[in-house]
């Protein structure tokens, strides 16, 4: 696992996030949270830890357990000038708002121009054996749901500027951050506001061999696999993706213009997942530029399972990339 | 009806208003309904025949700020936040000039800054949504309101019950309805719930509720002003059970013969414009002549908006791809 650390002053993922919403409430008193458990526990994750006492009851507000309920709650108090940021206690019940985050949060602006300015926080992903309920990767049902952005950051400084211009953003957006990088990715931080603007990828590393167009925790898979292969003389770029939605089409295609060769990495399952809507951009519109197959890693199409060896079976590993890449090198 | 009570509540002109509303909201929808059978409609009718004075009732008894989320035969209050019958019939033909520019069609219009909110067809998504615009007013410590409602089809959905619930807990300043119709398409009640009243559903999260006579105009408009002025004075949500009767079929493409013909013909005698008169009548505030000159009044508003629809232009193919994302914020 890759950390760009620098001693001084290190913040992790989660804190990243718990800075930006700290921030964003103070810039703005639209702002407001929404979730189960968010006050005095600080949420399962203890990222709003503190925040009711600071903000009060009526800002940090614990709802019931109704995930479509309070969902629906943000769409309304959204479109009447507030803020909302929604956390999800897990990305896996956010199954239980799709209709209000499909139906309505996505859709309202394009049949009646009434803009939802607000955030859904979905702690996503694997790793921690958390098993089908607790680790799945829900962000392919929305990529297909026009009107929502989606954000996926891979580290810290991503995290926190992306998540304040989520909240910054008119539209809906579900910002997918990941639970494997939450205590385990840390690094430096700007002291000064700074976002990260929704829609750019970002090359978190330069080659010229082999583009792999990742996102989440993944990104780190790559960088240590690009680490691995260095030895060999195989030069990969990682391209980050850090949105899905709007997708940033121009950073994927001149990274594979360049290097002619891709790997698709996703956490999310295989059929129908991000990378395959890639693949069939790149087929489309840089056909002539590959110099070989566009090959996908990506989990096989099971639910997350529980047990150490399953999940680990199911995780894309760093050997998979190193392996693939070393075949795609020889074509 | 005591009719000497609802004299003393109930202003002459707003009761003379609400007859209005009843009225164009009843010749409106016959007119969509004859353009449905003439093949001239974009897509499905849903009418409010018969239980025009839900909507009428309630939306009259709203301040201008206040905001409704309204149910999928709530065409009165459309008309009372001012949304002319060109619009509507713009809408309904699939215009450009339509409150949705031809994007979504029949009652799906809504419009923030006249405090009404596009109908979500998903039945009950819209009353969570409700509760979350209450919150806001109670965040802000407005004395704004909120009314929102469905079918009593749509009460057995999760959000109906995720909406009450949120909105009791924080005692937010909404009001919830339920229009009991008898029927969801063609689903009689007894199979739609095991309780004869809807209002039962709301002891569960601790709201008092009530049952109105859904076809007295009167009464509807008493009923919405108490919880209105309950949820204004910070004590949270009401709910209000409308009993009235599905007068056509679940769309126009319905007969509905499922309905018993007898149950139709009882109800008929119950007609809200008919009861509307009756109480003019007995008020003195109007007569035959006065119930005619109204008639013909709305009649001509109607034909105007038809005449507005039809000279509108259909919108270009490319228009359907703007407005998927919103460039900034409306802050209502
Ligand atoms: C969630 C959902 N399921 C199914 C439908 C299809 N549908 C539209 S109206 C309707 C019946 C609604 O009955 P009710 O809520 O009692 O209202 P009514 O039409 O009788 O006034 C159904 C099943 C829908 N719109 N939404």
């Amino acid at each position: 696992m890759v950390t760009t650390a620098r001693a001084t002053e290190e913040v992790s993922y989660l804190e990243a996030i718990s800075q930006a919403l700290d921030e964003e409430m103070a810039r703005d008193e639209r702002v407001f949270l929404m979730g189960e458990d968010i006050g005095t526990y600080g949420g399962a994750f203890k990222i709003t830890e503190g925040f009711l006492q600071k903000y009060g009851e009526w800002r940090v507000l614990d709802t019931p357990l109704a995930e479509s309920g309070f969902v629906g709650a943000a769409i309304g108090a959204a479109m009447m000038g507030l803020r909302p940021v929604v956390e999800m206690q897990f990305a896996d019940f956010i199954s239980c708002a799709f209709d209000q985050i499909t139906e309505v949060a996505a859709k309202n602006h394009y049949r009646w121009g009434a803009a939802v300015p607000m955030v859904i926080r979905a702690p996503f992903g694997g790793g921690v054996h958390g098993g089908p309920f607790h680790s799945e990767c829900p962000e392919g049902w929305f990529f297909h749901s026009p009107g929502l952005k989606l954000v996926a950051p891979s580290t810290p400084y991503d995290a926190k500027g992306l998540l304040k211009a989520a909240i910054r953003d008119p539209n809906p957006v579900i910002y997918f951050e990941h639970k494997f990088l939450y205590r385990r990715i840390k690094s430096a931080l700007p002291n000064e506001d700074f976002v990260v603007p929704i829609g750019k990828a970002d090359v978190k590393r330069v080659g010229n061999d082999i583009s792999i167009i990742t996102y989440g925790a993944m990104v780190h898979l790559a960088l240590d696999a690009a680490q691995a292969l260095t030895e060999e003389g195989i030069d990969l770029e990682v391209v980050d993706l850090r949105t899905l939605i709007p997708l940033d089409k121009e950073t994927i295609y001149s990274s594979v213009r360049k290097t002619s060769k891709v790997i698709l990495l996703h956490e999310d399952n295989k059929t129908g997942g991000i990378g395959a809507e890639i693949a069939a951009l790149l087929a489309e519109d840089c056909f002539d530029c590959l110099d070989g197959p566009i090959v996908r890693i990506a989990p096989p199409d099971t639910p997350v399972p529980f047990s150490p060896p399953l999940e680990e079976f199911f995780l894309p590993k760093t050997s998979d990339i190193v392996s693939a890449a070393r075949k795609l090198a020889a074509y | 009806m005591d009719v000497a009570a609802i004299a003393k509540e109930i202003k002459r002109d707003d009761m003379l208003q609400m007859y209005h509303y009843l009225r164009l909201t009843r010749a409106l929808e016959d007119r969509v309904t004859a353009l449905y059978r003439q093949g001239r409609i974009v897509g499905g009718v849903y009418t409010s025949h018969g239980m025009e004075a839900i909507a009428v009732g309630y939306a009259s008894a709203l301040e201008r700020d206040d905001v409704i989320a309204p149910y999928h035969r709530d065409m009165g209050a459309f008309l009372i936040r001012g949304f002319t019958t060109g619009e509507i019939l713009a809408q309904y033909l699939g215009k450009r000039t339509g409150p949705t520019k031809g994007k979504d069609g029949n009652v799906h219009m809504g419009d923030l800054r006249r405090g009404v909110f596009g109908f979500v067809s998903h039945l009950a998504d819209n009353l969570p949504v409700a509760a979350g615009a209450a919150l806001a007013f109670k965040m802000r410590g407005e004395s704004r309101v909120v009314f929102t409602g469905t079918g009593d089809g749509g009460s057995s959905r999760g959000d109906f019950h995720e909406a009450m619930n949120f909105a009791a807990v924080r005692k937010l300043p909404v009001v919830f309805f339920c229009t009991n119709n008898q029927y969801a398409y063609s689903t009689p009640l007894r199979l739609q719930m095991a309780i004869p009243n809807v209002v039962d559903r709301s002891k569960a999260y601790g709201m008092p509720g009530e049952i109105v006579d859904g076809n007295d105009v009167a009464a509807v408009y008493l009923a919405a002003k108490r919880a209105i002025a309950i949820a204004r004075e910070g004590k949270g949500p009401t709910f209000l059970e409308f009993k009235t009767m599905r007068m056509h079929g679940h769309s126009e493409h319905d007969p509905a013969k499922y309905v018993p013909r007898e149950l139709l013909e009882d109800w008929k005698q119950k007609d809200p414009i008919l009861k509307a008169e009756r109480l003019l009548k007995e008020l003195g505030y109007g007569e035959e002549s006065y119930f005619q000159r109204v008639a013909e009044q709305v009649k001509s508003e109607v034909e105007a908006g038809v005449e507005f629809a039809e000279q509108s232009p259909l919108p270009e193919g490319p228009e359907m791809l703007e407005g998927v994302f919103a460039d900034g914020a409306d802050s209502y």
